[in-house]
């Protein structure tokens, strides 16, 4: 049994099957509210939500197993009386520390708890960075979207935003240094100099079996590090096209990749009205396009940063991911074949996966 | 907001203004902090307040007799 964590602009919907064979919506939570993002911290087994109301603004909830229901996180929010207030949470990730968690957000910002997600503290290090007023937003605001740890080493995190690069700390957030050599941006001048902080990175992620490896898919452009994410170099040829939001890794492989190559960054959808996802098993020499399975003909999804998830490794790898058009896709053999996961969900914004605890 | 503020829909509050009402309810019932006005201070964008059935504003005044209606707007929700 997989469970999945759908979170969409309607609510947040909890789908659970057999790999390969159809899902059910078993539970949906905070209906008609845009849910940004959900994940289960297996630690504990805690749902942590992130929702932004247009009417109240961004709040992270979570809830225990056997618990009374939701409860708001505490501290999710900017200094009081600044001049600028938090617009919504991106990602929530559990840390390496027990009890610690994550949460990025817009502006380009980093919460930490300490107690499972119950209460958060604003990270004033990369908050108060000096190069932070000349950070600018993409199309989706300033988000900081992508946080990698490191197995063994809690106080070492990397964090991407949009559009404000990569940031590496080893000091747990107190201080942080760039991580964006090798990075070409098109759409900066070719003389812009080398401390450009307007780097747009969709998302990266860390090779588990190959701990300072790490991808990323970038505006236009698709990179490797192999030190940590201090440089990156381009690994985009034989891609239809090299702009896309979300990437998934196999982690009993580390030179896998798994990415979902949208046509061009002013035409957000699948290349050619076909869906497929695109396969590295050479760290990224060359790429080979999965797509048995999926809509093949006057197919233009498209697939936000935060929509593309994994669980399981190796030959028990399945990686599902949803479309903005309701569409939940999921795949029992590691991107071999697809099945149709769910078809008429409302705009699906994210996806995690996790194996579920069966009937 | 009604289960944020102590299960009651209406309160009695002084203030001269809607800013300090809005602040005297986030005192009173912390529950209710950052969910109308942000953490700026600022009313949040689809929140209207209304001053005795008119649109107001964060710093319009109020008299002691005044009624205030603190309502999501139509425009969010999209």
């Amino acid at each position: 049994m997989t469970e999945l964590l759908v979170a969409t602009r309607k609510g947040l919907f909890a789908l659970a099957g057999e790999p390969g064979g159809p899902f059910e919506v078993v539970d949906r939570a905070f209906a008609g509210e845009v849910v940004e993002y959900a994940t289960v911290d297996e630690r504990t087994g805690r749902l942590l939500v992130s929702v932004t109301s247009p009417f109240y603004g961004p709040k992270l909830w979570f809830a225990d197993p056997g618990g009374d229901g939701w409860e708001q996180a505490d501290g999710v929010e900017l200094p009081e009386g600044g001049e600028t207030a938090l617009e919504r949470i991106w990602v929530i990730k559990p840390g390496e520390a027990d009890g610690v968690v994550y949460a990025g957000g817009d502006p380009g910002v980093l919460f930490e708890s300490r107690d499972g997600g119950s209460t958060f503290h604003l990270n004033r290090g990369l908050f108060d960075q000096p190069s932070r007023p000349k950070w600018q937003p993409g199309a989706g605001g300033l988000c900081l979207h992508s946080i990698v740890t490191w197995p063994g080493e809690p106080d070492r995190l990397a964090v991407a935003i949009s559009a404000a690069g990569v940031w590496l700390t080893e000091d747990g957030g107190a201080s942080w240094r760039r991580g964006n050599s090798g990075i070409n941006p098109r759409y900066l001048p070719e003389d812009a100099p080398d401390d450009e902080v307007a780097l747009c990175v969709h998302s990266i992620e860390r090779a588990a079996a190959r701990p300072e490896r790490l991808f990323m898919q970038f505006h236009g452009g698709v990179y490797r590090s192999d030190d940590g994410g201090g440089s990156w170099v381009d690994i985009a040829d034989g891609l239809p096209s090299d702009f896309g939001f979300p990437l998934a890794l196999d982690p009993a492989d580390p030179d896998s990749a798994f990415l979902i190559p949208l046509a061009a960054d002013v035409d957000r959808v699948t290349p050619e009205g076909h869906v497929r996802v695109y396969e590295t098993r050479d760290a990224g020499a060359s790429w080979t396009p999965r797509g048995k399975g999926l809509p093949s003909e006057d197919a233009y999804l498209t697939i936000l940063r935060q929509a593309l998830a994994s669980t399981g490794a190796g030959n028990a790898l399945e990686l599902y991911f949803g479309a903005t058009s309701g569409g939940v896709y999921g795949s029992a053999d590691g991107g071999a074949s697809w099945f149709e996961v769910a078809t008429n969900l409302p705009p699906v914004l994210a996806v995690t996966a996790s194996a579920g605890s069966g009937p | 907001m009604k289960s944020l503020a102590g299960n009651q829909a209406q309160h009695s509050i002084a203030g001269a203004t809607v800013d300090e009402l809005l602040r005297a309810i986030e005192t009173e019932h912390p529950a209710t902090r950052g969910w109308i006005l942000d953490e700026r201070g600022v009313l949040r964008r689809h929140i209207n307040v209304f001053v005795n059935g008119e649109l107001g504003a964060q710093d319009s005044h109020v008299e002691s007799e005044d009624r205030i209606d603190v309502l999501p707007a139509l425009s969010g929700g999209a």
